[in-house]
């Protein structure tokens, strides 16, 4: 009976995250583009509704809520969906729609697909081979195998995007790296593409005017092609005349693109660092400037104590919290159950480290997908976002909880 | 023969509706072969015949200016993009048939070009949602090309069709349904290619020959009263 109010529970919550993850999806990701396919956005709900569950599994056991055996039930259940979509499915849909974003293979979508998921499946299979995963007690195809394999691939994700994300973020944060731009430079930056636009437009005009006249004389703009045809059209003098003065212009207008290309880039760089100034400037850019010069130098100070662990081949014994504590009960003599609250006060943070990841990871997620995704490609994105940043990360917090 | 008159006609719509096949294909009178992402803004040139057939027949230089990009982008690129739409004198609005964004998208578009001309003449608008009325008395040539047309099927063919006549009407403009890999949509003769025409003289007209804006043939008195002065917002 408890069992089925439990489950009851448990499959509400789900419910309410496929929910609240399909309206991510719709109103934030892909705000932009149309949703045709809708396999796709039922992926990447079900991902995150899963996701989210193994996260209040997690809180459930802290907390003691609902019977053991129906959460150890679920936990099971959830695993196994999890590692069944994201080792199974998302795969062999992004196969899928690489393909058929490549106009030339259209016809045998379904058969390179397939082998674009074996040899994934191959990879990541040899992945743990140097890895001591392979014991006589569990066999080739258990679950084991197949968590262990996610959760090397998804710490050691969690590592770079980390480390990433700590350099990244002071260098954003921090005004020291700002270069000084003025309305000055960005106006002479657009003139100087206005100009080369104009250089472009008239060497246009001259070959538009060119390709009229002869069109009207009646020849066909024939490509020399083969051996004679280049012959004739080397040694023809009138009417071939106007044709090697096209591609000569040709070439130019190509270098004229190029360079229009990038001015426009820089003039959009310009403007993202005048914005990046302004902002700057106001209390939240100046807060986020402070915190930025607080995040390098803990960053530096964290590399230089872990090169001191690794090289002197120490092991940190008790975790912060309990360090904190320590420190305060002995020094600052205030008298307090260690124990009891040590293990609260890890538990709050666990969960605010939670949240606040959760939330993070959807932010990233959307700023991701809004810089590098158009309309040809913002399905296979959004697949692999969903593969990489819910089902991995996802799944190394929730193997190793203290260090996430 | 660089001393012909010119037009400017932005083409703007999203990103990978057809843009730049189609300035090519009305540039070059061939397909694109090879279509790549447009950064920034490429300009192709057609030479047209203004008032082809009549005696008073000139040639202009008709230049394209296909901007790239998408509306969501980043505030950055679109101010750079803006330093593009200086003078214009017509917009042709792309939107691809299979995708229903890019058709609603269009309404940014204008907007996103046409604000820039308006502060430039002085006329403030209140905010920044889209206000059918201004189209009422917008006095820009609009075109709407509807791209991908072979990738719809027969059967919702009418369904689209009735949709994108709706988009023209709102905008007050001529609608286009091609295919750009097709070059037979815009032969010398078909009612496409008589349409785009029109538009392009209608485009030179409005440059060349109607000096004073108040005095365009065909609008009706109490609109051009009633627009005036209904556009003119102080803020």
């Amino acid at each position: 009976m408890s069992f089925l109010i439990d489950s009851s529970i448990v499959i509400t919550s789900q419910i309410l995250f496929f929910g609240f993850g399909w309206l991510f999806f719709m109103r934030q990701l892909f705000k932009d583009y149309e949703v045709r396919q809708y396999a796709v956005q039922v992926i990447f709900s079900v991902t995150f509704a899963f996701s989210c569950t193994m996260f209040e599994l997690i809180i459930f056991e802290i907390l003691g809520v609902l019977n053991s055996s129906s959460r150890y039930f679920h936990w099971k259940m959830n695993l196994c969906v999890i590692l069944l979509i994201l080792i199974f499915m998302v795969p062999f849909y992004i196969g899928y729609f690489v393909v058929s974003n490549i106009r030339l293979l259209h016809k045998q979508r379904l058969p390179i697909s397939c082998l674009l998921w074996l040899t994934f499946m191959y990879f990541f299979w040899k992945l743990g081979d140097p890895f001591p995963i392979l014991s006589p007690k569990h066999g080739i195809l258990s679950i084991e195998q197949l968590i262990s394999r996610v959760g090397v691939i998804g710490v050691t994700l969690m590592a770079l995007l980390s480390g990433f994300g700590a350099v990244n973020c002071p260098y954003t944060y921090m005004s020291y790296f700002l270069r000084n731009v003025t309305d000055t430079d960005i106006l002479a930056l657009e003139r100087r593409l206005l100009q080369t636009m104009d250089v472009i437009i008239s060497k246009k005009k001259r070959m538009a005017m060119a390709r009229r006249t002869m069109f009207q004389r009646g020849e066909v703009h024939n490509k020399p092609s083969g051996f004679w045809g280049i012959l004739k059209s080397v040694t023809t003098s009138a009417p071939g005349s106007e044709m090697p003065d096209l591609t000569l212009i040709q070439q130019e207008v190509d270098a004229l693109e190029e360079l229009s290309r990038q001015l426009f880039l820089e003039t959009a760089d310009l403007y993202a660092t005048k914005e990046r100034i302004e902002y700057s400037k106001t209390f939240k850019g100046k807060y986020f400037n402070f915190l930025g010069y607080f995040f390098s130098i803990y960053c530096v100070w964290k590399i230089f104590m872990a090169t001191i662990n690794i090289v002197f081949d120490r092991v940190g014994k008790t975790d912060p919290v309990t360090r904190g504590i320590e420190i305060t009960v002995n020094y600052l003599g205030i008298q307090f159950d260690v124990k009891f609250w040590s293990q609260h006060i890890s538990f709050i943070l666990v969960g605010i480290i939670i949240v606040t990841s959760i939330r993070g990871l959807l932010i990233t997620l959307t700023k991701f997908f809004y810089a590098i995704s158009s309309s040809k490609s913002s399905n296979v994105i959004v697949l692999l976002l969903a593969q990489i940043m819910i089902g991995l990360i996802f799944r190394a917090c929730t193997l190793s909880p203290p260090y996430c | 023969m660089a001393s012909l008159d010119r037009v400017k006609v932005l083409v703007l719509g999203d990103s990978g509706v057809g843009k730049s096949s189609l300035v090519h294909l009305l540039c070059q009178n061939q397909v694109l072969g090879n279509p790549s992402w447009t950064v920034g803004c490429s300009v192709d040139v057609r030479v047209h015949d203004y008032k082809e057939g009549t005696p008073e027949e000139k040639t202009y230089y008709i230049e394209l200016w296909d901007v790239g990009g998408s509306v969501g982008s980043a505030s950055s690129v679109k101010s750079t993009r803006a330093v593009f739409y200086n003078s214009v004198n017509g917009i042709i609005l792309v939107h691809d048939l299979t995708n229903k964004k890019s058709s609603q998208n269009l309404y940014r578009w204008s907007m996103e070009a046409l604000n820039r001309d308006l502060v430039l003449t002085r006329v403030l608008v209140t905010n920044g949602d889209y206000d059918r009325e201004q189209f009422a008395d917008n006095q820009m040539p609009l075109l709407v090309i509807g791209t991908k047309l072979d990738q719809i099927h027969e059967t919702k063919r009418h369904e689209v069709l009735t949709r994108t006549a709706f988009l023209a009407e709102d905008f007050n403009a001529e609608e286009i349904n091609l295919d750009c890999t097709n070059p037979r949509y815009l032969a010398a003769g078909s009612s496409n290619a008589v349409k785009i025409s029109r538009f392009f003289d209608k485009v030179i007209e409005k440059r060349y020959f109607l000096r004073d804006s108040n005095q365009i043939p065909g609008f009706p008195d109490r609109k051009r009263f009633g627009g005036t002065l209904k556009s003119l917002h102080y803020d």
